[in-house]
Order: C-alpha cells, then structure tokens, then sequence
C-alpha cells in the first residue's frame, strides 16, 4: 500500500511536509542556517491553515528547547528543529527533555561547530549530544528524513520508551538539494501517528503533578537508570514501527542499519548520513571489477546497535570507519563505537579510522576508493586519516 | 480586593502550597508564594526556576505543591511557561481539554535580573498569558549569597565582599521593574512581602489581563541580609517605608503608586538592621550612605514624575 505522491522537494520541504502531517500540537523553533526553511516552510503551511499548531517563535534555542519541555510535559505533541550552534546553545535543555521523558521530536541539519564558524555539514552538533539521553537516528536522503521523522514520532510516544528523538539529515547536501521523495497521503500519515495519550498531563489540573523535582544522592542514581531501561527498549519498538511503517510505503525498512552488498564483503566501510550515497556508488564499481566490497550504514547511533553491527561485520578481512566529527585527543566517535562493539571477539577485522569531510569539505568517489584501496595495507591499521584534507 | 480575612479563608480553601518544605525560618518567598497564588481564583500552573524555593519545596521524592508545577533550569522559567501555556492554547482550540488556567512564573532575581533576563523578554514579547513573579532577595542565596545585578549597592557579598578596601557592591541595582515596563506589557507590578494586601491587588489585576504580566517581589532573606528570622517582615516593611522599595504599578500603561509612605524614612532606617550594610557604617563610609539617598531620591521624584504624567 502506498499511493504515495512522488515528487522533486528539497530536504526542508519534506521535512516541512513531515511535520504538517504528523500535525504537532505545538512547535517551538529559532532561525539557524542550515535549518531555518524548514521552520518556513511549516510556519507557512500554518498561515494557510494547512497545519493547526502553535508555533512558538522564541528568542534563542534556549528557549525552544526549554519551551518544547513545557509543553510536551503539559502534554502536547511537540516537535522543533536546530542545527549546529542552535544544537550547541539548547544543549543543557536537551539533556533535560531526555531526563524529563519528553517525547519530543527533533530535526537537527547537521552542520559545523564554531569555530571557526562554518555553515557547512559535519556531524560534530549532534555527536556533541551524543550522550544527552535522546534517541539519533541518521538519515541517508530526503526520503529517509522524511520515513524517520513520521516513525520517530511513534519511537518517542511508545509507553515504553517516552525519550525525545533526533532525526538527523546531512545540512545543504539534504537539505539544500531537490530530491526525488515520496510522501504518504495525509490520512495515511495521521493513521500511522495516531493520537498522543500523554501519560501525566502537566495540564490535568484535577491531578497535579510536580515535574522536574530536586533528587539527592538517594535517587538521582535510579532515576538515571530508568533512563538506561527506556533506551534498551528501543532497538525492538523500532524495528516493530519500521515494520509498520514498511507495509504503507514503498520503502522497506527493517534494521537498525542499512547493510549494502556486505554480507559476502572482504572489505567494508562504515559511515553515516548522506556520504552513503557516494560510497554505494563506489561499492558498485568496485563489484564491477570483481572486488568484494560493502558498505555499513547506521540509521540508529543512540541507542547504539553494537551487538547487531558485529554480527554484521563478523569475518570481514578489514573496516574502514569514517567520521564527520572529531573528539580531539580520541578516535572518531563512530570509530569508537565501532571498536568497542568488535572488542571482545577473537577473530576481528582490522580496523581503520578516517575523518572526512568536516566543515562541508568535500568527499568525493575517488577519495572512498583509496580507502577501499588502503584497507588491503595492514600498515594503515588504526592510524587516524583525514580525507582530502591538507595535512 | 483581597483584606486578609479573604487571603486566610483561601488559604484554607485551596492549600496551593503546602507546610512541610525545607525553606528557612523568616524566609520571604513562602508568604510571596501562599499570597500570590491565594490571589487567583481557579486552577494554577506554575513553572519554577532552579533556585532556593524549587530545592525547598520539591526534594524527591517529596513536595510542596497541591498544583500543577514544573522545573526545567535556572534561566528558562518564562520559555518553560510559555511552552506549558501555548500547550494549553493550542489543546483547548482542539477541544483535548477544557476550562481556564492561570499560569505563573516563579523565580528569584538572580533567575530573572541575570541569567534569565532573555528568555523573560522573549516570553514577554510574544505577548504569552501569563504571570512572572521575581521573587527578589537581592542576590543569589541559594548558591551561598553571591552577588547578582538586584544586589543593592553597599551590601556585602561572598564575590563582592567588604574588606579593608571595599565597602561591598559599588553598583546600584538593575531596575528590572522598568525593564519589565519598557515590554509594554498590561501590567507590571512592584510589592513586598511586607504588604500582603497590596501584593494581592496588584496580582489580582495582573491575572485578570489578556496578556503577560509582571510582578518584582521584595523579599527578605535573613541569611543573605543578615537579620533575625523575626524581623524578616519588618525590615522589608523599612525598604518600603524608605522609598528604595516603592510599591508601584503600571496597570495599561499608567503609572500609579499604591502605597506612598506618610513620613518618607533615610534610608538607614533600611541599611542599619542589615548586617550586609554593615560596613557602611564604619567611618570613612559616610558618603556611601548619602550616594545611597540620592540614588533612592532621585528614583522616587522620576516615579512621581511618571505616575503623575
């Protein structure tokens, strides 16, 4: 079943549609390149009564940010959009909504950290909230942007998880380019979302609540676990909603990662995000040359998928991991995922990091092809690369 | 309009806010709190800034609140409300709930004056409904009496303390009830825990606009100004009868003093009972006190000036 509507839109304006359809009772947002036309776009479909939403067009992230747990815990479906600084600046309030189990859902445009300022993509914004308790999913293209948004929102209002989700698109690669994507009719959509049954309505003035107390040492631990139980419940009611989701669209999802020509591959790479397009590209010539090569590509990063990506990987010769941040005086934090999920099996691929395209540098065909190349050298095991970059 | 007769059957009628709380004795924000939300008539939501009355009130897993509360950070009260209150604009235009809820902001004036000044603008800009009350003690006492841009001048505190070379704040106070007032809001209020009636009124009328409204509260710290738990009424009854607290409204854009003091008190009057000023009144500080006066002079003549426009 689908009857979906395919058409030529650029990353904001699917997203845009995304949000129109899951109709969010409330949306709080400040303007920040590469993001801000998503929020037009939306803003727009609620002047043309396309949408019945408050948008609350605050002063700062901040104040997004603190403005979407307000309302999300008064018990409104809540959704906002960042990138980069913006990212930066709501980051004490993001580490608040996961805590405060606000089912929030967020579009990050991944763009540079200051400084320098770079209005360009890497992943180091939302890497930075990589350990703030939200849910990441990473999303390859328009489309995927667009399947992720619409799940994301029934991931985060599951009973059993109740955590804000990031949805991430790769910022003017995906969200600056017209792409070929499909959206599902509206009907199909509000179906799919149903209604939200927020647990305790901060609103529900009859039966008061006290949100966001003060915990001592006696119960800050535990309630920090339960944090821990909601993430470990996710991978299944993804893969549920994935399944869900799969029987509306054309698209089928079901995994917490994309596996492209892998599973009889020598030779891998793993990355997230856009640059999956240009490596499939090269997975495909190198195939045609009788090389065995694939590709890994992680939709989740939080919760992130270790025991399912090791399996993946069991018995390739080599792994090229490639990042689009960096953790100064570490590895890559993909990388790092990546080594720790292989740590304890006897028989590992050798492991290779790169970091590429930081600050919009580009990655092209011919730079995922050395890598390819570098991983038959077990010389260039674990020493740190940079793509294209002047070293 | 609220007598105390009014304010205590409420009291009993609704027990908003609870006994039981941590607060300390002679603390000011627990009879700002009881008097401002026994001044509204119906359900209340209130939001509440990281500080000394959201540690006191809400340690897990215990709390002081028979109303719907929130704390999310230090500097968010008003974004906090402002998202709790577009939540409950866009669900009853949905017909999800039903009935009308006032909504307030609770914060001190470190959480107000300094670190929350953007987002209190930015809610008030908006043009949100809803009720901001600074609870101002004049520094940040939750933290162990820091200075904050409320800490009046000459008072001693732990990052401005006097000593051989200081007599303490150099600075004169932040004016944040005029900033409040400079948003063109429907109703800015300044009120002292030492006039309960008038602070009633004043949140009455704010509660009653179609738009946000502010209120600056004094009220008295006894650790952070240093006077005994039993004179905490009585000397912000003296910030008050000295004119360096005036109470004063801004109801539509007209300025109106409610309460002008018979005989106008110097200034010691309020400086003296407070062990924070003590320094002042060393020799050699003399004209630190007359600087004072004048700076509570000519602030009291430019109100004047505005409520008699």
């Amino acid at each position: 079943m689908s009857n979906g509507n395919r058409q030529v839109l650029t990353g904001h304006q699917v997203v845009a549609n995304a949000m129109r359809q899951v109709d969010p009772d409330v949306v709080a947002a400040y303007p920040i390149t590469p993001q801000s036309e998503i929020v037009e776009y939306f803003s727009k479909f609620v002047a043309d009564g396309k949408v019945d939403s408050e948008v609350i067009t605050v002063e700062s992230e901040h104040s997004a940010m603190s403005a979407c747990v307000g309302s999300s815990a008064a018990g409104a479906r809540t959704m906002t959009a960042t990138a980069s600084q913006g990212l930066a600046l709501m980051m004490e309030i993001v580490y608040i909504a996961a805590s405060m189990r606000a089912p929030i859902v967020m579009t990050v445009a991944n763009r540079a950290l200051s400084g320098p300022i770079n209005i360009h993509c890497d992943h180091s914004d939302s890497m930075a909230a990589r350990d703030s308790g939200v849910i990441q999913i990473y999303g390859e293209d328009a489309q995927e942007a667009y399947d992720f948004t619409l799940m994301a929102q029934r991931l985060a209002e599951n009973e059993d998880v109740l955590l804000p989700v990031m949805v991430t698109l790769d910022g003017f690669t995906l969200t600056h380019t017209a792409q070929v994507a499909e959206l599902l009719p509206d009907d199909t959509v509000t179906d799919f979302v149903g209604d939200y049954e927020p647990l305790y309505p901060l609103l529900d003035v009859d039966n008061p609540t006290t949100q966001g107390p003060f915990d001592m040492p006696d119960y800050y631990f535990e309630h920090k676990l339960q944090q821990v139980e909601a993430m470990k419940n996710v991978p299944e009611k993804f893969l549920e909603i994935q399944e869900e989701f799969s029987s509306l669209s054309d698209r089928e999802y079901s995994g917490l990662f994309e596996s492209y020509k892998l599973d009889d591959a020598d030779y891998a790479i793993v990355l997230l995000g856009s640059t999956a397009g240009t490596a499939k590209v090269v997975v495909d010539e190198l195939r045609d040359e009788g090389k065995k090569v694939g590709l890994l590509k992680p939709w989740m990063f939080r919760p992130f998928p270790g025991e399912e990506i090791k399996d993946a990987l069991k018995g390739k010769e080599a792994v090229a991991v490639l990042d689009r941040s960096l953790s100064f005086g570490s590895s890559g934090p993909l990388y790092l995922e990546i080594s720790s999920a292989l740590s304890h099996e006897d028989e590992k691929p050798r492991l290779y990091n790169y970091t590429y395209g930081l600050g919009g540098r580009d990655i092209a065909e011919k730079h995922i092809a050395e890598v390819f190349e570098d991983l038959e050298n077990p010389e260039l095991e674990g020493k740190m690369r940079y793509i294209n970059a002047r070293t | 309009m609220a007598n105390f007769k009014t304010l205590a059957k409420r009291e009993e009628k609704y027990k908003k806010f609870e006994s039981g709380h941590s607060l300390c004795e002679g603390c000011g924000l627990p009879i700002a709190v009881r008097t401002v939300l026994n001044s509204i008539d119906g359900p209340v939501v209130a939001s509440n800034a990281t500080g000394c009355l959201e540690v006191a009130t809400t340690r897990y897993p215990t709390t002081a609140w028979n109303i719907p509360w929130i704390h999310n950070a230090f500097e968010n009260a008003a974004a906090t409300i402002s998202g709790v209150e577009s939540a409950y604009r866009s669900l009853k235009r949905k017909g999800k709930i039903d009935g009308e809820t006032t909504f307030v902001a609770f914060a001190g004036d470190g959480g107000t004056y300094d670190i929350g000044l953007q987002s209190l603008s930015g809610a008030l800009e908006r043009g949100h409904k809803f009720l901001y009350v600074t609870l101002d003690n004049g520094a940040y006492m939750n933290t162990g009496i820091q200075r904050s841009s409320a800490t009046p001048k000459g008072a001693s505190t732990t990052t401005e303390p006097a000593g051989r070379e200081s007599y303490g704040k150099e600075r004169q106070r932040k004016n944040l009830t005029e900033i409040v007032a400079a948003h063109e809001i429907p109703f800015v209020g300044q009120a002292s825990i030492s006039n309960l009636t008038d602070l009633s009124d004043k949140v009455e009328k704010a509660v009653s606009k179609d738009g946000p409204s502010f209120m600056n509260v004094l009220s008295t710290c006894q650790l952070g100004w240093r006077v005994p738990p039993s004179d905490a009424v009585n000397v912000a009854k003296k910030g008050v009868e000295t004119c360096f607290w005036p109470l004063y409204e801004v109801d539509e854009g007209k300025w109106n003093i409610t309460y002008e003091p018979n005989e106008k008190l110097p200034v010691e009057e309020w400086l003296k009972p407070q062990k924070r000023f003590a320094a002042l009144f060393k020799t050699g500080n003399e004209e630190v006190i007359e600087e004072i006066q004048e700076d509570v002079d000519r602030d009291w003549k430019k109100l004047k000036a505005k409520a008699a426009m």
